[in-house]
């Protein structure tokens, strides 16, 4: 019994500073989003009062949320396979011995030390019409020309580009170090069975692969919600919001519209989403906490 | 004492020599692969693979380009275009990129030093500490995987506020330094450490902290050199939260001041922006290249997976 | 020293690093958010003039800081508003002073005109810039850093395509027919060439406004609580800007991005721009050809909106601060100094003496296009600025980028802005 409050002690001792940031700029911020969504902003002539919930019936009305709300679904479910498909498939690549692959594998993983803001302008480059890198290269093919950043069908696709690009070859890396600690005997068995290297991958690195796989999964999810740097730099939401994404709406309702009431609101609605994801996400981590 | 040494082999369906070796030697099979790619495929695989490095690199390779030609040559691709460094000398006399250097350098080393200290403390306590309200503890800690700063920039703002720390470097660093996915790490690592080494040490009388100082610490060195590469590399990058927190030179890292000084009314001047990339990114950069191989291997041998 | 630079200096050495800054003392200090939008030259400029100033009052420094793009310093400036430690002073858009009043961050510049000189000296500016400086009878804001819009050409391009180099578009049906002869394309039918770029990023409705103003609308009212996006003239003038795409298909379809428009003129990939005053340094230096600049074409009207910044002086500084700081604005704004400013700039003086300074009269003749935007002043109007006004501005901006993509039709896009803005702006009557 003593040893046990002792323990106690001593693990809250060690846990304290930990929380207490923990609980100062992650566990407040979420509940205070919650208090301050069901107040109005206030004004200097015009304090703040309990609305209520009317900030979020305002949101039910505001297009842009909606908007904003569909791009972002339709971000996540641009990048979140791409990326998994295309770093697992760079893993692979890479763990072959194909030539050069040293090179091969610094390509893949460069974006990932370099400022999306700072690409972001390169990748304007890229997208912007008639000299454009893009154009110049489809305009040998004799494709017609496209205006990637300035049209509504395009631009969503334009930035999902972009994010792919950044988060594979980091992803790639997990994949890698996985598929290297698969012991060398697994393949000499499967090869002795006579499956060919299609059913070996599927029935034997995949599953394998799996905690690896939800853990990417984990990381490009929280992704999907919080790249927004090369947005800023690239399109600003626009054209017509076809490219504003949650996180960046909040950004421009609390940092430019000063509507910090409205903008809490909004993130309710982001946590209540990451939140909702965590819980299905949860049962497999627990699973995966058990195993080890 | 050397990782290989102390750790008997671990729980787990992995054996010893995959998790602890550098795979480059431990891991490639004496006996060769049967699903290694040979003649035809593997030309194929080849250039695949090549095509896709050469598509993932392209940005890298432009920004290189335009910041050492003339900005004419910036959209035009000449073999022999003249080659000039005074786009690097324009962007390096047009802000003060060696203050943001420093505020950025001041910045990763605070959050990291913070973070390893923090997130050694409480994995330890997770990991080998049976107390009330561990698991609690726990999912609180965990939250903070999916809730990450980066969407709470609203009340954090208002928090910092109130703190008066607002235009401040700790202001950016302070959301960051308690990291549920560093802690989560190193739980993950301590445990695999074996409880008779611990033990042992417990009967010659060392303490609590000695033990993790002396067992612990050593044995996760490869978790600590990966974690560091990540934390380093995401917030030498990131941006939003040090946009919104910074107003002045004097607290701005480079990210903020190379987007306060590409965005211009006057329209983009390539030529200038990708010299300011390649300087504000080189650090990173020529890190990553002459450490590549230790980079990678580290990630590799602490199986974060 | 105050906490924020003590919180630096102890996380500078909490690493190891630099000794702490040292920090004058005595003098008044008087920090001044400055909006870097044009690139580093400007920078420059400014610290010179802060030199200036501190070497003939030496009671005074001057402290700029460099923020950014308009809109990142009003966040900035706003964001510091709240948080107790604002800037003494700030240029920010003449547009934001709605905005500013709201929050009670600024104080009226007639606080400080105390003498017959001071009074003279505000009299002084072009009234096209004082009209988004002022409202209710009290003047907010001093004009600075003030653009227009004008129409830059390309002559060589104009010679080929058998058009007077010498003679731009006069109206809107010209620009039409000189943006089609200029248009050329290749023989799959690609355009290799535009006639003509109004760009649609970002901002799209100041660049509108030209159009609007063109075609007789006033977009909002001077008190700024009412706007007018959907009447007919509105309608119409977006209806020519659609049409310029899609009808005549002289102008890029989609969104023309403003930060690349010079380039692609400075890249013969379009003939005729329309992009600020503010860019003619820019364009001067970069042009590998003969160019000219002139007036936008004329609709019923010629007209433009003025546009870029003014100085405003927060309500937190304290009162010898905020005297200190009208000094300076005062000293800045002086003919000559306006005069220098636009000439290595671009953006137009302030003030008409400012055109009488010998250094201006030898570089508007050695240089005519200097000139141009002055001359254009006479026709300008406000920038489009209302209470919350970049909500109200971002309604009309999706309006606009909604109908320029072809989503909605003109009247359908003006008519749901409006309907945003009535909303918004609806607590403000």
């Amino acid at each position: 019994m003593n040893n046990r409050l002792t323990a106690t002690i001593h693990g809250w001792l060690l846990l304290l500073p930990a929380m207490a940031c923990l609980a100062l700029f992650t566990h407040w911020p979420a509940i205070a989003s919650i208090v301050e969504s069901v107040y109005s902003t206030p004004r200097p002539r015009r304090p703040a009062r309990f609305v209520g919930l009317d900030n979020f019936a305002l949101m039910l009305e505001d297009p842009i949320f909606w908007q904003s709300l569909k791009n972002n679904l339709w971000f996540a479910l641009g990048t979140i396979p791409l990326s998994i498909a295309l770093s697992l498939l760079m893993a692979v690549w890479v763990n072959d011995r194909i030539r050069g692959r040293t090179l091969v594998r610094m390509a893949y993983f460069t974006p990932t030390v370099l400022p999306m803001i700072a690409v972001a302008n390169i990748w304007l480059f890229f997208f912007t019409p008639q000299y454009g890198l893009l154009e110049q290269v489809s305009g040998l093919f004799g494709f017609p020309a496209q205006n990637w950043l300035g049209s509504k069908d395009t631009a969503l696709f334009a930035v999902i580009l972009v994010a792919v690009w950044k988060e594979a070859g980091f992803f790639m890396i997990f994949y890698l170090a996985a598929l290297q600690t698969i012991s060398p005997t697994l393949a000499e068995a499967a090869a002795l069975e006579g499956a060919s290297r299609w059913t070996y991958f599927r029935r034997v690195q995949f599953p394998l692969l799996m905690p690896t796989t939800l853990f990417v999964l984990i990381n490009a999810v929280i992704n999907a919600f919080r790249m927004v740097d090369h947005i800023i730099v690239l399109t600003r939401g626009g054209p017509d919001n076809a490219t504003t994404l949650l996180l960046f709406y909040i950004y421009q309702v609390g940092f430019n519209f000063w509507d910090t009431a409205y903008a809490a609101a909004l993130t309710v609605v982001l946590l209540a989403m990451l939140a909702a994801v965590a819980m299905i996400q949860y049962g497999w981590l627990e699973r995966r906490i058990h195993y080890r | 004492m050397s990782a290989v040494e102390a750790v008997p082999a671990a729980p787990g369906r992995r054996s010893l020599r995959s998790r602890w070796l550098p795979p480059g030697r431990a891991v490639e099979p004496a006996r060769p692969d049967p699903y290694a790619p040979t003649g035809m495929w593997l030309a194929l695989e080849s250039v695949g693979a090549g095509l896709l490095a050469v598509l993932w690199i392209l940005p890298l390779a432009y920004a290189v380009w335009a910041a050492i030609h003339p900005s004419e040559f910036t959209t035009r691709f000449h073999l022999f275009a003249p080659l000039t460094l005074e786009n690097f000398a324009r962007a390096w006399a047009a802000a003060p990129f060696a203050r943001y250097f420093l505020n950025t350098f001041v910045l990763v080393t605070l959050i990291l030093s913070c973070q390893l200290v923090l997130g050694t403390l409480a994995a330890y306590a997770f990991a080998r500490y049976e107390f009330w309200g561990r698991n609690l503890a726990f999912a609180l800690v965990l939250a903070q995987l999916m809730i990450m700063p980066d969407v709470l920039i609203v009340e954090n703002y208002r928090t910092m506020t109130a703190l008066g720390l607002v235009d401040t470097i700790p202001a950016i660093a302070l959301p960051y330094i308690a990291s549920a996915f560093g802690i989560f790490l190193l739980r993950q690592t301590f445990k695999t450490v074996p409880k008779e080494l611990d033990d042992a040490a417990r009967v010659e009388g060392a303490s609590g902290l000695q033990i993790l100082m002396k067992v612990y610490v050593p044995l996760a060195r490869p978790i600590y050199v990966a974690y560091g590469l990540v934390s380093v590399s995401y917030h030498w990058n990131n941006f939003l939260w040090p946009l919104i927190v910074t107003n002045s030179v004097e607290a701005r890292p480079l990210t903020v001041g190379l987007q306060v000084f590409s965005s211009s009314d006057q329209g983009v001047d390539w030529a200038v922006i990708c010299a300011a990339t390649l300087m504000t990114s080189a650090p990173l950069l020529i890190g990553f290249l002459l450490f590549q191989r230790q980079f990678v291997q580290s990630f590799m041998r602490a199986g974060i997976r | 020293m105050d906490r924020r630079q003590f919180m630096t200096g102890a996380a500078l050495l909490a690493a190891g690093a630099l000794p702490m800054p040292a920090l004058a003392q005595g003098a008044a200090e008087i920090s001044f958010f400055y909006p870097v939008a044009v690139g580093g030259p400007i920078t420059k400029l400014i610290d010179t003039f802060a030199a200036d100033f501190q070497k003939e009052k030496p009671g005074i420094k001057v402290n700029p800081i460099y923020a950014g793009t308009y809109q990142e310093t009003i966040v900035k400036a706003l964001t510091a508003h709240k948080s107790g430690t604002p800037p003494v002073t700030s240029v920010l858009l003449s547009t934001d002073m709605f905005t500013l009043i709201d929050e009670d961050a600024i104080v009226p510049i007639d606080d400080f005109v105390k003498t017959e000189d001071d009074r003279k000296w505000l009299a002084s500016f072009f009234p096209g810039f004082m009209a988004n400086s002022q409202t209710g009878g009290k003047t907010w804001g001093v004009p600075f850093q003030r653009s227009t819009i004008v129409l830059y050409w390309n002559k060589d391009l104009f010679k080929e395509a058998g058009l007077d180099p010498e003679k731009p578009p006069k109206n809107w049906q010209e620009q039409v027919e000189f943006a089609q002869k200029l248009t050329k394309r290749d023989a799959s039918g690609n355009v290799t060439q535009w006639g003509i770029q109004i760009p649609s990023s970002g901002f799209p409705y100041w660049l509108f406004q030209g159009l609007t103003t063109q075609a007789g609308a006033l977009l909002m009212n001077p008190e700024g609580t009412k706007t007018n996006y959907n009447a007919p003239e509105v309608v119409e003038a977006l209806q020519y800007w659609v049409d310029l795409s899609a009808k005549h298909k002289v102008q890029p379809p989609g969104i023309v991005e403003w930060g690349t428009t010079p380039r692609d003129f400075f890249e013969r990939k379009v003939a005729m721009m329309w992009t600020t005053t503010g860019n003619l340094t820019n364009v001067r230096t970069n042009a590998k050809f003969p160019f000219g600049v002139g007036m936008l074409p004329a609709g019923k009207r010629p007209g433009s909106p003025t546009g870029g910044g003014n100085f405003y002086i927060s309500k937190k500084a304290t009162p010898a601060q905020q005297q200190a700081a009208f000094e300076f604005i005062k000293w800045i704004t002086s003919p000559e100094r306006a005069a220098q400013w636009s000439i290595d700039t671009g953006y137009v003086a302030v003030r008409p003496d400012a055109y009488k300074t010998p250094a201006m009269e030898k570089y508007a003749a050695e240089f005519p296009p200097a000139a141009v935007a002055r001359d254009q002043l006479e026709f300008a109007v406000a920038e489009l600025s209302t209470h919350e006004n970049q909500r109200v501005t971002k309604a009309l901006n999706d309006g606009l980028q909604a109908a320029l993509t072809g989503t909605k039709p003109p009247k359908q896009a003006l008519d749901d802005a409006q309907a945003e803005a009535e909303r918004i702006l609806r607590p403000y009557r």
